[in-house]
């Protein structure tokens, strides 16, 4: 890297520009990456944190896809699934937004009903009727604690522990009894035991396919029951789409940069050819320099949004993580790094008979 | 022999008219710390011998030896490599890096063939010394005449001791005192050094350092 450092050096200001930009994008990256897997834990924690392997739901009208907001299912279906050979355990969930209040505070909640003896919930052991477990967030926004009385739609329930940090499409989780969450529904609902999905655990090589046709259900794996959180999807895709973009921006902004550098050189780079420098000692030269720039540009921007993330990740749904923040920075230098090596390539077409007489 | 070429022809594609021969079954030897000066018109084929001599063209036909080595049939990194160890070249222009002070544009030589730069300084300086620019080693290019830019190019050209020194119209772009000191400058140099050098150029008056001139004609060179 002889030549390529004193070039860093000498042409400082179009290094310092380039490297500006690279360091807003990866800051715009790595902050648009954290907010992603903030967000994303807000809208699915609840659901991904589920002891489960897979999640059944009541099926979708043709053509459509399962969604928790179309979903119920009936008491025979969990007692079916239960049945099942290879099933260890079928639990049914009751999931319903709701308001809840605690003296002059009322929050929208996500009211999650389950069995105290399914040992889904925190702490199911204390949940009953009218006792009721609270993620920290649903404690904190409602500003109560353990002892004291919420109000959850039509009921009074006391808060029997905090615990946990549930969240559902963006709102703090309420565990409560499946018989107190039946009375959450709206008026007219059917007087029969209904839940919203059955959380299915198995063994291997359990027939899932005979238990969904026994139940008349449709069952996914819990992971992929992430689609049928509508608000998800259409949040995270944008947000996944904005980061390609920004990704593919960065490497065609590199690669453009040093298209042009490399072209500006090429007379240097005849010169050096024409002294003897071998093609790889100048690929080298340029790669390395192409390295220097977007390692200390990532390093930087990566830097700078660890701190902004650190500063707002208070007020904002923020994952301040490794992966979340050196994912993001490492794809951003190997992108970079193909930009860059796509467009210093045109060194080894470079003429070193250029270089001789007057034709520079 | 330290250069030696005989019966080369190098001939260059010419539209759809016939292959234009810029070089025709040219022989030419240079001993080591002898200067050969080329002359000739425009276009006569000066630089195409440089060109061959130097690696940088593969002739039609013929063969060139430089200090011991046949070139016919060397690799690219090969050619590379005889050019940065055995063969100094002193362009037209002075073709310095903008980046680098005129200490690293030597430096740069020794670099290209493995040395640790803090060991070659004081080669550099030595060197630079013997052009006449010691004390503006630090500078770069934009800082220093075109004059004392083209000793550059010679102290650059003669940074890894090449066994042979090819220079294509050193004074083209310097006026007729400061040529003439330049071209004494080479003189002297080769002979010290032992370095076989052959000088084109198209202008006679300076001539003097050479031991011997051979005129370039449409291709043919003749003594
Ligand atoms: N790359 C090339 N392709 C085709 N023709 C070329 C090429 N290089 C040189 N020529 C032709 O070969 C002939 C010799 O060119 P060369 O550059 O060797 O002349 P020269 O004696 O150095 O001229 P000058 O004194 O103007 O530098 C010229 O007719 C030129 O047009
Ligand atoms: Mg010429």
């Amino acid at each position: 890297m002889f030549v390529a450092w004193r070039d860093l050096r000498f042409a400082k200001g179009r290094f310092a520009l380039m490297g500006a930009v690279v360091v807003l994008i990866t800051l715009l990256v790595g902050l648009l990456s954290g907010l992603t897997a903030g967000l994303a834990r807000d809208n699915t924690v609840a659901i991904t944190s589920l002891p489960a392997d897979r999640l059944a739901f009541a099926p979708p009208p043709d053509g459509q896809d399962v969604s928790f907001t179309n979903s119920t299912v009936g008491e025979s279906a969990w007692r079916d699934w239960a049945k099942q050979p290879g099933v260890r355990s079928a639990e049914p969930i009751g999931i319903r937004t709701v308001n809840g209040s605690a003296g002059d505070r009322t929050v929208a909640v996500a009211a999650f009903g389950v069995g105290p003896a399914a040992k889904i919930a925190p702490e199911s052991g204390k949940l009953g009727p009218g006792r009721v477990v609270l993620s920290a967030k649903a404690a904190d926004e409602l500003n109560t604690g353990v002892g004291d009385t919420v109000r959850l739609g039509p009921l009074d329930e006391k808060v029997a522990a905090v615990e946990g940090d549930a969240m559902y499409s963006h709102q703090p989780v309420v565990w409560t009894s499946l018989d107190d969450w039946q009375k959450l529904g709206h008026s007219g609902t059917s007087k029969a035991e209904q839940a919203t999905v059955i959380a299915l655990t198995g063994h291997a090589g359990a027939d899932y396919a005979a238990g969904d046709r026994v139940a008349g259900t449709r069952s996914v794996p819990l992971a992929d029951s992430l689609s049928a959180l509508a608000s998800y999807q259409a949040e995270n895709g944008s947000l996944q789409l904005m980061r390609g973009f920004l990704f593919a921006i960065s490497a065609l902004v590199v690669g453009a940069f040093f298209t042009v550098w490399t072209i500006q050189r090429s007379g240097d780079i005849a010169v050096l050819k024409a002294l003897g420098a071998s093609t790889p000692y100048l690929l080298k030269d340029a790669l390395g320099q192409a390295v220097a720039m977007l390692s200390v540009g990532t390093l930087l921007g990566t830097g700078i949004a660890t701190l902004a993330g650190a500063l707002i990740g208070r007020t904002v749904p923020f994952v301040l993580e490794s992966a979340t923040l050196l994912v993001p920075a490492l794809v951003m230098i190997t992108l970079g790094i193909t930009g860059a090596a796509l467009s210093i390539r045109r060194i080894t077409a470079v003429d070193p008979l250029t270089a001789l007489g007057s034709a520079r | 022999m330290t250069l030696a070429m005989t019966d080369v022809t190098l001939t260059y594609p010419d539209g759809d008219q016939p292959r234009l021969t810029a070089l025709d079954t040219v022989s030419l030897e240079v001993a080591a710390g002898r200067l050969v000066a080329v002359v000739g018109p425009s276009g006569s084929g000066k630089s195409s011998l440089l060109a061959v001599a130097a690696t940088l063209v593969t002739p039609d036909a013929g063969k060139v030896v430089v200090d011991g080595t046949e070139t016919a049939g060397l690799s690219p990194a090969e050619k590379a490599e005889l050019r940065r160890e055995r063969i100094g070249i002193v362009f037209q222009q002075p073709n310095l890096l903008p980046s680098l002070t005129a200490a690293e544009q030597l430096q740069v030589m020794a670099h290209l063939s493995g040395r640790r730069p803090r060991e070659t300084r004081s080669r550099a300086l030595d060197l630079l010394d013997a052009v006449g620019l010691a004390g503006k080693a630090d500078r770069r290019p934009h800082q220093l005449s075109g004059g004392q830019r083209q000793r550059i190019n010679i102290a650059r050209a003669l940074m890894n001791e090449p066994a042979v020194m090819l220079v294509d119209e050193p004074t083209s772009a310097l006026d007729h005192e400061r040529g003439a000191a330049v071209l004494d400058l080479l003189g002297g140099l080769a002979r010290e050094r032992g370095v076989a050098t052959v000088l084109v150029t198209h202008d006679r008056s300076h001539l003097k350092a050479a031991h011997a001139i051979l005129t370039m004609t449409d291709g043919i060179l003749t003594p």
